[in-house]
């Protein structure tokens, strides 16, 4: 492996005097990137975990046997060759339920996070710089929002406009914003104040490119650390709502509905290949993820250059 | 417009500013009235003539930063108007304020807030470029090499981040992103405050050198004396919100004749111990706390030859081109 490794490097590298060239012109920005974020073990491990799982997401029509509601002739039994993950109680082959499931949760989990990421970020950023009644109007919708139990308000909305994928992900999109809203206008108030903000005024930049390319940058890292922990409470909270029947409909497999459905004590006690790979699997994804968001913010901030 | 500009007119002024006000109202209570108001600069009047420093000079708070932030449009002016070649700026809209951004710009005191640490020195560089199309966009790469040639950095440091640099360096670069837009004007905030003794040498000679190269006006804003002093072709001297004394930069280190000035000048530590005068103006208390009258003198509660006169009634600016000051007893 090491040799080959040499040999590879070997072969690719330029000349010497462009190589000089190479490391001063990358020296702080893209190629440099990705081995900064290299250097993060265990965010590679999650990029390389979360691949896996999106791969047999989007693939999973040709990787398993069988279709996620077809009803096999043995009911509730566990592993064996024919059943790699046993079946459920209606006798559904868990390991295809089980990737099936990894679209409607990963979709879920992404897909309300940059929604109300995107929604936060935006009215933040435009609170905290416009200021003024624009200000007013915003946080108190935000406040608004927050007043709301948030499951609650969940459960009602999803019996108003029904359950379903994406009536779920828009929920949760859209009723998630108001913190990332706060958290980004907290930041872009005290970055308003700095030097180069005032700078980019002078310089005669418009609002959008300053809110975009001068403050937004500035505010990534917390926004990050929302979003990465966002994917992993939308993850959840699909799983609550589908326990609740407002969520996926059965027979829809979701990680979530499939870890509602284990919750009695005969199975978690004598069946645990009904709970413990999806639950497995929720853990693994969300703290991939985590991995994922430490390292880019680690890495995208260009002072942690070491 | 005032007695002594009369004299100094003879070119057409770059930048006039005609009675500026600034006040930052003191809201309380809940519904947010304001109660008072924080008089920053109370009726200023300035001209600044093409190719010449001018210095301004005053302690801590007396509105001097709220001068250049209103010249370069961060703030508006509550009262007054700027002129900058004969065009009224400070009642413009931000849009069309944007054909002259170019021509004013600004370098700030703190070179660490100044730069926004995310960005390379090129991007920093090439990005008012790019907006205002300076150069074609495939000469923007050469343009921005030029500019870090005249503040004197090595070229190959474009792709660094500003945290690399030291505040000197940070400082250069603020320095070339104002050049970039190439300005006429450009207020320098306390430019070298922030830095090393060593290094305010080394600034202040690249700013007078970039003057004469690039015929660049300055107005230079500074408490120190020493660095004005050296900067400037003129210096004015603000205490609380307007101006007490203007003259030539010589005229008036020599013959100072507001007693503000003088203080100030008797602050201004001198190196040889034999050459140091016993009788100094020390004043008492500072600026924030003098609380002036409403009509008299500003100055006056702190002012060791204010009489009954100075209480009643607030000095004009008088004098010539060369010399103005605003103060009864300035002969």
């Amino acid at each position: 492996m090491n040799l080959f490794k040499r040999y590879f490097i070997r072969r690719s590298e330029p000349a010497v005097g462009t190589d000089l060239v190479w490391t001063e012109r990358d020296g702080s920005s893209k190629g440099m990137f990705f081995i900064r974020f290299k250097r993060h073990k265990l965010a590679v491990a999650g990029v390389f975990a979360l691949c896996v799982i999106a791969l047999c997401a989007v693939l999973a029509p040709f990787i398993t046997a069988y279709a996620p509601t077809t009803v096999t002739d043995s009911f509730g039994e566990g592993p064996s060759w024919k059943h790699p993950l046993g079946t459920d109680l209606v006798g559904r082959d868990m390991l295809s339920r089980l990737i099936y499931a990894a679209r409607v949760s990963l979709a879920v989990g992404i897909g309300a996070v940059a929604i109300s990421a995107a929604i936060g970020t935006v009215l933040g950023l435009i609170s905290g710089y416009v200021g003024g009644w624009i200000d007013g109007i915003i946080m108190r919708i935000t406040d608004i929002f927050m007043s709301f139990p948030y499951i609650m308000l969940i459960l009602v909305v999803s019996s108003i406009v029904g359950p379903g994928l994406l009536n779920i992900i828009l929920i949760l999109g859209v009723l998630g914003w108001p913190g990332v809203a706060r958290l980004v206008r907290g930041n872009v108030l005290s970055i308003k104040q700095m030097d180069y903000v005032k700078a980019s005024v002078v310089l005669g930049f418009r609002m959008p490119r300053i809110l975009f390319q001068h403050i937004l940058p500035n505010t990534v890292a917390p926004i990050l650390i929302y979003a990465t922990s966002g994917v992993a409470l939308a993850i959840l909270d699909e799983a609550a709502l589908s326990f609740l029947g407002l969520g996926v409909q059965p027979p829809t497999p979701s990680w979530g509905n499939m870890l509602a459905s284990a919750q009695s004590l005969t199975v978690l006690l004598s069946q645990s290949w009904l709970w413990l790979p999806p639950g497995v699997l929720i853990i693994i994804t969300v703290l991939s993820i985590n991995f994922i968001g430490d390292a880019l913010r680690d890495t995208l901030d260009p002072k942690n250059n070491k | 417009m005032n007695n002594y500009e009369a004299a100094s007119s003879s070119p057409a002024p770059l930048l006039v500013l005609d009675g500026l006000k600034k006040h930052y109202p003191i809201r309380r209570g809940l519904l947010n009235r304001s109660v008072n108001s924080i008089k920053a600069v109370d009726g200023v009047d300035l001209t600044i003539l093409p190719g010449e420093t001018l210095g301004l000079v005053g302690e801590s708070g007396c509105g001097k930063s709220t001068i250049g932030r209103s010249i370069v449009g961060l703030e508006k002016p509550t009262e007054g108007r700027i002129l900058f070649e004969g065009t009224e700026i400070s009642s413009l809209s931000n849009r069309e304020m944007t054909d002259f951004r170019s021509k004013l710009q600004i370098v700030f005191q703190d070179p660490y807030s100044s730069l926004n640490p995310r960005k390379s020195i090129e991007d920093l560089l090439a990005e008012p470029l790019l907006v205002h199309r300076i150069v074609p966009k495939n000469e923007v790469s050469s343009e921005v090499d030029r500019l870090l040639e005249i503040v004197g950095l090595p070229t190959t440091s474009k792709h660094r981040y500003p945290h690399e640099f030291s505040g000197g360096q940070r400082q250069r670069v603020g320095i070339a992103r104002a050049l970039s837009l190439r300005p006429k004007l450009i207020v320098c905030d306390e430019p070298v405050s922030a830095l090393d003794v060593s290094i305010q040498a080394q600034v202040m000679n690249l700013l007078k050198d970039l003057q004469q190269e690039l015929n660049l006006t300055y107005l230079f804003i500074a408490h120190g004396l020493g660095a004005v002093k050296y900067m400037s072709d003129r210096i004015a001297v603000m205490y609380l919100g307007k101006i007490v004394e203007i003259g030539t930069a010589e005229e008036l280190f020599r013959n100072p004749k507001h007693p503000y000035t003088k203080a100030l000048l008797d602050a201004f530590p001198i190196a040889n111990p034999r050459l140091r005068l016993n009788a100094r103006t020390v004043l008492q208390d500072d600026a924030i706390n003098a609380n002036p009258s409403s009509h008299g003198c500003r100055f006056y509660s702190r002012c060791p030859v204010a009489t009954a006169q100075c209480r009643e009634q607030e000095p004009e600016l008088i004098g010539d081109g060369d010399h103005a000051s605003a103060c009864f007893f300035s002969n």
